[in-house]
């Protein structure tokens, strides 16, 4: 028998694990941690599922979940790669969208809509440092899959932006 | 099955690979870093579907055995995306062909009978349309720019044309997949891939080319002269050192 342990003890030991790129958040605030449920041998089977297809961070958070939970006593631990219902930014929590901000990073706005639309205009993404919505957009790519590089135009200060996707 | 998902599997594989090759080369410091994203999602898409394949075969095969250690004509890519490219304007003229049938075609497998395919198409069709977009603006930039930008991004465009048709052949594919569901009939996506390339060369004021179509057989396993040459750098590391990892 298993029974999933949302807000359980291995809930919140899988949830500590920061993100290895961006290690100001947890997999928790991203939205990437989906279920942690552990069976009654104590075996304990996490499911995350990445934020871009190509997520180069997946087998070091695998490794990092791993890590965490046998060091809470945990053994057997088992972590799946799910795909469905496809990651969007709107998963993000709201303690993750204040921890990016607060490391310069400007959290993304409400996702595109549905599959096959067009890349959403953005509305002004606020500068994280001093919060001027006078900004543009310096690079549609950025250091890792998921941020652009944008600039703001009061204070100069280039910074990234996490893009909604 | 198999045979259409190494299809879709080797063309982003081998489009990432080329992709690769423009990191520390392309015209700006962004522009290595966007194509180097992009190249890095195409080889994600790439990992799932090989993956799947590779289960599906149940021969002891994984991803890896799958991309490393196939031989030249055991790969199933259009030859669009194999061929070399030197000029920027090829590489943007190339992604948008490929990111425009690729964008399409995961729409409508987001509708796949296979719950696999239709997850792994959720993810891709956000990351080809952001592509596309990336293509797009280039094109027009370039097309509606200066002489010679303009003349340059017209050539590549007549030299990439010819091997877009390739990606609308079904001979390679079981019409079963197609009537169950699973799979999108390659043919289907002609007319609005080709609509939404044209109106990207319009607003560029570039040309559309009437060139006749390149006899390309990638889907069969005949690739041009110039593929081994890729897959001998693809596959160099892991054939010389087997079960190596980082």
């Amino acid at each position: 028998m298993s029974a999933t342990l949302q807000r359980t003890r291995a809930w919140q030991v899988a949830a500590g694990v920061p993100d290895p790129e961006l290690p100001v958040v947890t997999i928790e605030d991203l939205g990437i941690l989906r279920e942690v449920t552990e069976d009654d041998q104590g075996r304990v089977h996490v499911q995350i599922t990445p934020t871009y297809s190509g997520c180069p961070a997946m087998e070091t958070i695998r490794e990092d979940l791993v890590a965490a939970l046998t060091a809470e006593g945990y053994l057997g631990v088992t972590v799946e790669f799910v795909l469905s219902p496809a990651w969007t930014t709107d998963d993000l929590t709201e303690t993750g969208r204040a921890r990016l901000a607060a490391h310069g990073i400007a959290p993304p706005g409400p996702a595109p809509g549905a599959a096959g639309g067009p890349v959403a205009l953005r509305l002004s993404v606020r500068c994280p440092r001093c919060g001027s919505p006078d900004t543009r957009e310096l690079s549609r790519f950025g250091s890792t899959s998921c941020k652009a590089l944008w600039v703001c135009q009061a204070c100069r200060e280039p910074f990234d932006h996490f893009k909604a996707h | 099955m198999i045979a259409y998902l190494l299809a879709l599997a080797d063309d982003a594989l081998v489009s990432s690979q080329r992709l690769g090759w423009w990191i520390s080369r392309a015209p700006q410091l962004e522009e290595d870093v966007a194509l180097a994203n992009i190249g890095l999602d195409q080889l994600g898409q790439a990992r799932s579907l090989l993956t799947y394949a590779a289960g599906l075969e149940a021969a002891g095969r994984d991803e890896d055995d799958l991309a490393y250690f196939r031989d030249e004509r055991e790969f199933r890519n259009v030859c669009l995306v194999e061929r070399p490219m030197t000029d920027f304007g090829v590489a943007m003229a190339r992604l948008l062909l490929f990111s425009t049938w690729q964008h399409e075609l995961y729409t409508r497998l987001t509708g796949s009978t296979d719950e696999t395919v239709s997850a792994i198409a959720a993810k891709a069709v956000k990351e080809t349309a952001y592509h596309r977009d990336h293509a797009q603006h280039w094109v027009i930039r370039l097309g509606d720019g200066t002489e010679q930008s303009h003349d340059r991004m017209q050539a590549a465009l007549d030299a990439e044309w010819p091997w877009l048709a390739e990606l609308f052949d079904s001979s390679f594919l079981d019409p079963g997949l197609v009537e169950s569901g699973v799979a999108v009939d390659p043919a289907a996506l002609a007319e609005p891939v080709s609509a939404g390339v044209a109106a990207v060369v319009a607003e560029a004021t570039l040309d559309l080319p009437d060139a006749p179509p390149a006899h390309s057989r990638g889907r069969h396993g005949l690739h041009t002269e110039h593929f081994g040459f890729l897959l001998a750098e693809l596959q160099h590391l892991a054939r010389s050192h087997p079960g190596v990892t980082w």
